[in-house]
Order: structure tokens, then C-alpha cells, then sequence
């Protein structure tokens, strides 16, 4: 199975970091993965993404045109990416900063307010975590339980406090996902 | 060694410190920033030089000297960064110095833009530097591939006495693919590397030996002299020329209607298509020149399977490497070519209607 | 009533793309507002250079060329030669002007180029993401000197405009600074006596003007302007080097 995401947003808003941990997990369940993000003098205060696909065949482009997955983060990402979602697939939005949502009736549509969400749970920088959460409450690409392990390995010692925001931040998006 | 998630300029850089590269000259640009980034955190830890030069042109003629000194030196750049270099890369394939350049390619001509391209291919490949030379060129398709090319660039400069040029882009410096790496050659292994060039690279003399003499020289005043230097080198391109040509046969069969050609980045995109064209019973093979100077001719004329109603190229520029595949279908059958520029990488699906559109 | 604020005419109406506080949109206007005032505008072109004000050429209003990274005095001698009733000025960055252009600058000041340039130096390099400029100071970080400008492996930084008032031929080089509104008022003087000394002819006037880089140092607008008073101009002074219209030689 090949799934190819695009995570886009405001530069800052982590969607770089949703993409990495994604690929990261992935590669580390033993799959085949690419991390591809959009670089270039936009990125300074404007729009970010980055195509990620994860697969169990060998990846041949990295370039996702047509996306499983959408995770938009602002407006103007699904105004310029959910047209090309696979018909079927997923579209994840933070709701609290796309006032006009997406109106396609043939993709599944997750929102949440997501600044919101990570705020109540105690720092915005989990916004990422959370939206990492809701894709393995939707799908099976990664296991949460990867990502426990990868966050435990660099985040226990350092700053458990945040570890324990983080995956907080992951348990949340799950029952979102699974909802 | 597990796998690490890695950007690919981050991954050649540390497989370049992996195989003895000590020291690094380069300039800052984009897309190959990261590079010289990496290189600049990681070459104190090895006891290695890392140097910023004022310019490209400095970059590569620090290059020249430490490689007529015998040690495993690497710079790096981005395509007008690269043109910079092109007199120096004259000079170091003149000398016979060993040197690995990396080209992290973008949008061009002049300024352009930073986004991935193919558009030096002939710079690479048919000289960019003034005079008779060749470059060893190795154009990787994915990030373990630049990362393993890193070494064997510098055992083929080493073995050939030659420039090598690792021919990636902006694409393939960006993205982020797992990377596995080779262990780090031990202080020993490199220094046994370098005691391998004494016989004529600047050193000191050792007490008790003969005095030698070395010049590190690409001038030959007298003409009979240059000549017979210049086809002594030509000798030694015609060694590479029989050794290391090295490329990808991609679902090549006798039922292939279509041929496919081409270079990395632009080779992953057309896998993607062929991929989904077989799904649909449309047979297309794809050979991806791996090294593009020397060139597959001949690897490319067999491919020519029995069905094959046309050579079909595909590259980020428009049409460069497309020149050398007709040198090798000798116009067997029809070669038509689709590319994009302006550093804009075509996507699996534009390619999947060019080639239905064949069938 | 009295307009005491506007957009230069000499100015064109797209947007800067320069980050929140950055002051390369300060020094384009005090230039353009220089060329104005002294009816320069139908007579003026420019040199942008390749940095983060590559795009100057879409910025000021009247016809301006764009030149490879560091080449922009050479360029620029190109077009005053070839025009030599029109005015020539280039903009360029540390990275641009005192590393890879160092030979273009250093010969057209010695040859005494009857053109302007105006140096914006900022420590860094800007557009490419905050490697270590020429004028980088020791100690500072930077992606390509993470541990520091070490003096005794790469040297000191640069001061341009002492070096270049080493030769004979230059008219008039002065360093200003951009960091406070008292030194923004007086780089304005200083701009525009450079655009003065050019619209007579006189000879090759240089203005370094300093100025920040929060994106890359890190730092908010406010407090890169604070580093930069603190560490900046004790090491660059502002002051005039040259003057030869004031018998300052
Ligand atoms: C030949 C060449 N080398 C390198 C670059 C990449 N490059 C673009 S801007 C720049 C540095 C700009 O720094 P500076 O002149 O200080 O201007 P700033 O952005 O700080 O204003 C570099 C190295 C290039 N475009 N061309
Ligand atoms: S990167 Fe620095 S110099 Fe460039 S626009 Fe931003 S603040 Fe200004
Ligand atoms: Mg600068």
C-alpha cells in the first residue's frame, strides 16, 4: 500500500514537522518513505508544505500531486490543495483558521480546532502531535506506538513535561480520528 | 547500522566525511545550503578543514591546491555557483588532481530561480570549462544514492587522477528519504589513502629519500608536449569509458512498446508513470544512465526491444541529455523528448499522458 | 495642507518583500527619496545585486538592471561608460560587495567610477539563510560559523570603508548607520550628498550603511537594532573617510 500525504499551513505552524515525524515513524515500521518540502523565499512568513508518502513498495516520485491526505492547517491550503485529493480520501482541517472549510462531498472531512485543542492541552506547539493523532485514529500508516518510542527516545530526559504534552497531544487526535 | 531519515545535502556531506574527506571548500547558495551547513558543524568534530571561501572561484582553486596535495577534497555548489568553478575544474582535470564536485542543480540561465532543474547537463557532460577534458559525472536518482555516490566518486577520482561531479538537484538536496551509511573510514585507512599519492603530489620529502620534484601543472608550452599530454589523458578516458558506465534497466521486456531515458530526478517521476501504465497492461521500459559522462550508448541501443515504437526522453531542461540517446538509437527508431524548466518537475501524471498518448 | 508623508515617486508601487522589520526597505526609500528631490529620476538607474534586495530592480521606478552575485561595479561601469549622461548607483549586501565582489568594487573605486554605491552591511548573509558574511563579527553565530567567527582561523571582519578609502581615486565614502531614527535622519544627509556628488559628476561616492538582519540573527526588530548598536558600531564606526567636495582626504 502507498500513501501520500500533503501537510500545508502558515511557515511555522510545524507542518515540515507533522511530514518528518510521519516519514520518520514510517521508515522505522519498516516501510519505504519520502519527506519533501517546498523551499524557497515564501517560506519566510508564508505558505509551507511538504509532500510525505509512506509505502510498502520502493517510492518511485516523492511529488504528491494527487493526496490521500490533506492536512491543512489555514485556509489557503485548502483552497489550493483539496481540489486534488484522491476522490475517497481524507481531508484533516484546523477549523479555527478555515472559516470557509471545503465543500467536497466525496473525500471524508475531519475538523477540529485544533489551536484550540493544543492550547486546552497546555501548548500550542502540540498542534502538530495532535494532527499527527488524528491520521492514526483515521488510518493505519503509523502505529501511535512508534511514535511514543521516537518521542520518549529524545524527549524523556531533555523535557519530560513536554513529552507527556505530546503525547497527550496524540491520544487526543486518535479519538478525533476514530470518531 | 540503522537507517536515518536525512536530507539528501546532509546525507552526502557526511558520507563524504565517512570515506576520508577532510577537507571542504565552498561558497553558500541555494539550494545546496544545507551542505555546506552540515559540513561546517561536522568537519571540526573529525579534525577536518571546513572553509568558507569569499567566493566559488576561490572554492575551487583552495580544491586545487589541497588535492595537488594529495588529500580527499570535496566542494559543492548550485548551478551559477558551478559556472564559477568551471575554470578551476579546467585547471584540476589538466593537472590530473583528484577532486569531487557536487552540483546541487537549479533553474537557470543566469540568476533563474532555486527550484530543481536539469539544465547543466551539458555543462557537465561536454565540458563547461575551456579545453579538451572530460568530468566524471554521477547523477543520482534518491538520497541513498547520492550519499553512496559520495565515496565512490572520491575512489574514482583517486583511481583516475580526475574531477568527478555528483550531478544532483534541488529536489534530491531537499527531500528527506532514509539513508543507510558505510562505516567512517578509520585516521589509519585515510592516512594510508593519502601516503598512496606521494609519488606525486606535493609532500614533504622524507628523511633519507631521494629529493623529489612535483608540479601540480596544467601548462605545456610546447605543443608537441601538450599534445602528447592531452592524448595521454584521453587514454585515460577511454579506460573510464570502458569501466565505469553504469546505469538502471527499469521493467525492460520484449513486449515494451515504448523506451523511456532518463537521469535522476526526472527518472523517478517516469517509474511513477510506468508503474501505473503497466497496471493498465501498456508495456514501457526505462533505462536511467546512473553515471551520464561516461555514457550507456550502447546499453541504450539494446534496450531497443523488438515492439519499441519510439525513444521517448524525458528531462528537467529542454533536451540536453537527449542529444547523447540519439547518438545511441543512430535512428533505429523515432526519439521524441517532453522536459519542463523553469525548475518545475513534471508530475507522474503529465508523463502517464504523454506516453498513453504513443499507444 | 502640508503632505509631510508619501511613497517616492522614484519608488514603484509593488510591495517590498523584505521580512517585518527589516531596514533594506528604509534604505531603498532614503536613496529614492535622494534621487528624487534632485530631479534624478528620469536620468537614474541602478544596479541590484544578488542578496535579499536582489529584487530591487522591481522596486525603484525607473529603468535598473540586475547583475551576477558581487559583479554589480562592473556592470554598473558598463552602463556609465555606455551612458555616460545618465546616473549609475548599485545596492549590494556584505556577502555581495566585501566577499565575492571584492576585486569588482575595490577596481571600480580605484578607477574612480563616476558612480554610487550603497553598501548595506548586515553581518550576514541574508537571502540564503544566515551563513557568515566577510563583516560577520568574531564570536558571532552563524549556520556556516556555528561555533563562533574564530579571528584566528578566518580573520576579523572587514571594515569596506576603511579599505577602500586606501585609494587614491575615491570622491567622497562615508558609514552611517540605520538603527536609530536620529541616524536614519542623518544617513539621509549622507545619501544625498552621494547623489549630489554623482549628479555633478564629481567621481565614485561609496555610503556603507548598517543595518540588521533580525530573520536571520534571530532577534526581534527592536533588539537586533539594540545588538547591532552594541556590537555593530563599535567595530564599524560611522563616519566620513572621504570627502574631497569638504578637503576631507
Ligand atoms: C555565484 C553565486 N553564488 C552564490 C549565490 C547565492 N547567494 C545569493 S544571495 C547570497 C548572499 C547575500 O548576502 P548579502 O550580500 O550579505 O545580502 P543580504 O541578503 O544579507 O542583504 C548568496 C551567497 C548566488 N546567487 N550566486
Ligand atoms: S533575511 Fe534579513 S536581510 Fe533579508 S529581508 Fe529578512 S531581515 Fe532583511
Ligand atoms: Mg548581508
Amino acid at each position: 500500500m502507498t500513501t501520500e500525504l500533503i501537510c500545508a499551513g502558515f511557515g511555522g505552524q510545524g507542518v515540515l514537522t507533522i511530514g518528518k515525524f510521519l516519514a520518520k515513524a514510517g521508515m522505522k515500521e519498516g516501510k519505504n518513505v519520502s519527506w519533501l518540502p517546498s523551499y524557497g523565499p515564501e517560506m519566510r512568513g508564508g505558505t509551507a508544505n511538504v509532500s510525505t508518502v509512506v509505502s510498502d513498495e520502493a517510492i518511485a516520485s516523492p511529488i504528491v500531486s494527487f493526496p490521500d491526505i490533506l492536512v491543512a492547517l489555514n485556509q489557503p491550503s485548502i483552497d489550493k490543495f483539496a481540489a486534488s485529493i484522491r476522490a475517497g480520501g481524507i481531508l484533516i482541517y484546523n477549523s479555527d483558521m478555515c472559516p470557509h472549510g471545503c465543500k467536497r462531498e466525496d473525500i471524508s472531512i475531519i475538523k477540529a480546532p485544533m489551536v484550540e485543542i493544543a492550547k486546552e492541552i497546555g501548548n500550542q506547539m502540540v498542534l502538530n502531535m495532535l494532527a499527527i493523532g488524528i491520521i492514526i485514529g483515521k488510518t493505519d500508516i503509523i502505529r501511535y506506538e512508534t511514535m511514543e518510542d521516537d518521542l520518549t527516545s529524545f524527549m524523556k530526559s531533555k523535557n519530560p513535561e513536554l513529552l507527556e504534552l505530546n503525547l497527550k497531544a496524540i491520544k487526543r487526535g486518535i479519538e478525533i480520528g476514530k470518531q | 547500522m540503522a537507517k536515518i531519515l536525512m536530507k539528501g545535502n546532509e546525507a552526502v556531506a557526511e558520507a563524504a566525511i565517512r570515506s576520508g574527506c577532510r577537507l571542504y571548500f565552498a561558497y553558500p547558495i541555494t539550494p545546496q545550503s544545507e551542505l555546506i551547513e552540515y559540513m561546517a558543524r561536522m568537519m571540526p568534530k573529525v579534525n577536518g578543514t571546513f572553509l568558507q571561501a569569499e567566493s566559488e572561484v576561490s572554492a575551487i582553486n583552495m580544491v586545487y591546491g589541497a588535492a595537488g596535495c594529495g588529500k580527499r577534497v570535496m566542494t559543492s555548489s548550485s548551478s551559477p555557483g558551478i559556472s564559477l568553478k568551471m575554470e578551476g575544474i579546467s585547471y584540476i582535470a589538466g593537472a590530473q588532481l583528484p577532486a569531487v564536485i557536487v552540483n546541487v542543480q537549479r533553474g537557470g540561465p543566469g540568476l533563474g530561480d532555486i527550484q530543481p532543474a536539469q539544465g547543466d547537463y551539458f555543462q557537465a557532460t561536454k565540458g563547461g570549462g575551456h579545453g579538451d577534458y572530460r568530468l566524471i559525472v554521477m547523477a543520482p536518482a534518491s538520497v541513498q544514492e547520492f550519499a553512496d555516490m559520495a565515496s565512490e566518486a572520491f575512489d574514482l577520482a583517486d583511481k583516475y587522477r580526475n574531477p568527478v561531479m555528483i550531478l544532483a538537484d534541488g529536489m534530491l538536496g531537499q527531500m528527506m528519504e532514509p539513508v543507510e551509511f558505510k562505516p567512517a573510514k578509520t585516521d589509519e585507512e585515510i592516512a594510508d589513502m593519502w601516503r598512496q599519492h606521494d609519488s606525486w603530489c606535493i609532500c614533504p620529502n622524507e628523511d633519507g629519500d631521494k629529493k623529489h620534484h612535483h608540479e601540480i601543472n596544467s601548462l605545456e608550452i610546447d605543443p608537441q608536449v601538450l599534445e602528447k599530454h592531452v592524448n595521454n589523458i584521453y587514454k585515460k578516458y577511454a579506460e573510464i569509458e570502458k569501466n565505469e558506465l553504469h546505469f538502471e534497466e527499469y521493467n525492460l521486456s520484449d513486449d515494451n512498446e515504448i523506451l523511456c531515458v532518463a537521469w535522476g530526478t526526472a527518472s523517478r517521476v517516469v517509474k511513477s508513470a510506468i508503474n501505473e501504465l503497466t497496471k493498465t497492461g501498456k508495456s514501457v521500459g526505462l533505462i536511467r544512465p546512473i553515471n551520464v559522462w561516461p555514457y550507456p550508448y550502447e546499453a541504450i541501443a539494446k534496450a531497443i526491444g523488438p515492439k519499441v515504437k519510439k525513444v521517448y526522453v524525458f528531462e528537467l531542461n529542454t533536451g540536453q541529455m537527449l542529444d547523447d540517446v540519439k547518438i545511441a538509437v543512430k535512428g533505429k527508431v523515432p526519439v521524441d523528448f517532453w522536459g519542463k524548466v523553469g525548475g518545475i518537475v513534471f508530475t507522474p501524471a503529465e508523463i502517464k499522458e504523454k506516453l498513453e498518448a504513443c499507444f | 495642507m502640508e503632505k509631510i508623508a508619501y511613497r517616492p515617486e522614484s519608488l514603484t508601487k509593488t510591495p517590498f518583500t523584505y521580512c517585518p522589520g527589516c531596514l533594506h526597505g528604509i534604505a531603498h526609500r532614503l536613496i529614492a527619496e535622494a534621487i528624487e528631490e534632485q530631479g534624478l529620476t528620469n536620468k537614474m538607474t541602478g544596479v541590484a545585486p544578488v542578496g535579499c534586495s536582489v529584487f530591487a530592480y522591481k522596486f525603484f521606478n525607473f529603468d535598473m538592471a540586475q547583475a551576477a552575485h558581487g559583479r554589480a561595479p562592473a556592470v554598473a561601469t558598463g552602463m556609465k561608460r555606455s551612458r555616460p549622461d545618465m546616473h549609475v548607483f548599485t545596492y549590494q549586501g556584505d556577502g555581495d560587495l566585501a566577499a565575492i565582489g571584492t576585486a569588482e568594487i575595490v577596481h571600480a573605486a580605484n578607477r574612480g567610477e563616476r558612480i554610487s554605491v550603497f553598501f548595506v552591511n548586515n553581518a550576514i548573509y541574508g537571502m540564503t539563510g544566515g551563513q557568515m558574511a566577510p563583516t560577520t563579527l568574531p564570536e558571532m553565530k552563524t549556520t556556516t560559523s556555528p561555533y563562533g567567527r574564530k579571528t584566528d582561523d578566518i580573520g576579523f571582519p572587514i571594515r569596506v570603508s576603511e579599505l577602500l578609502a586606501t585609494l587614491v581615486a575615491p570622491y567622497y565614502i562615508e558609514r552611517v548607520s540605520l538603527l536609530s531614527p536620529t541616524d536614519i535622519i542623518k544617513a539621509k544627509k549622507v545619501v544625498s550628498k552621494a547623489i549630489q556628488y554623482n549628479k555633478e559628476g564629481r567621481g565614485f561616492t561609496f555610503v556603507e550603511l548598517i543595518s540588521t538582519c533580525p530573520t536571520n540573527w534571530g532577534l526581534d526588530p527592536i533588539k537586533s537594532r539594540d545588538w547591532a548598536k552594541d556590537n555593530m558600531l563599535p567595530f564599524f564606526k560611522p563616519g566620513c573617510f572621504r570627502d574631497k567636495g569638504e578637503g576631507v582626504e
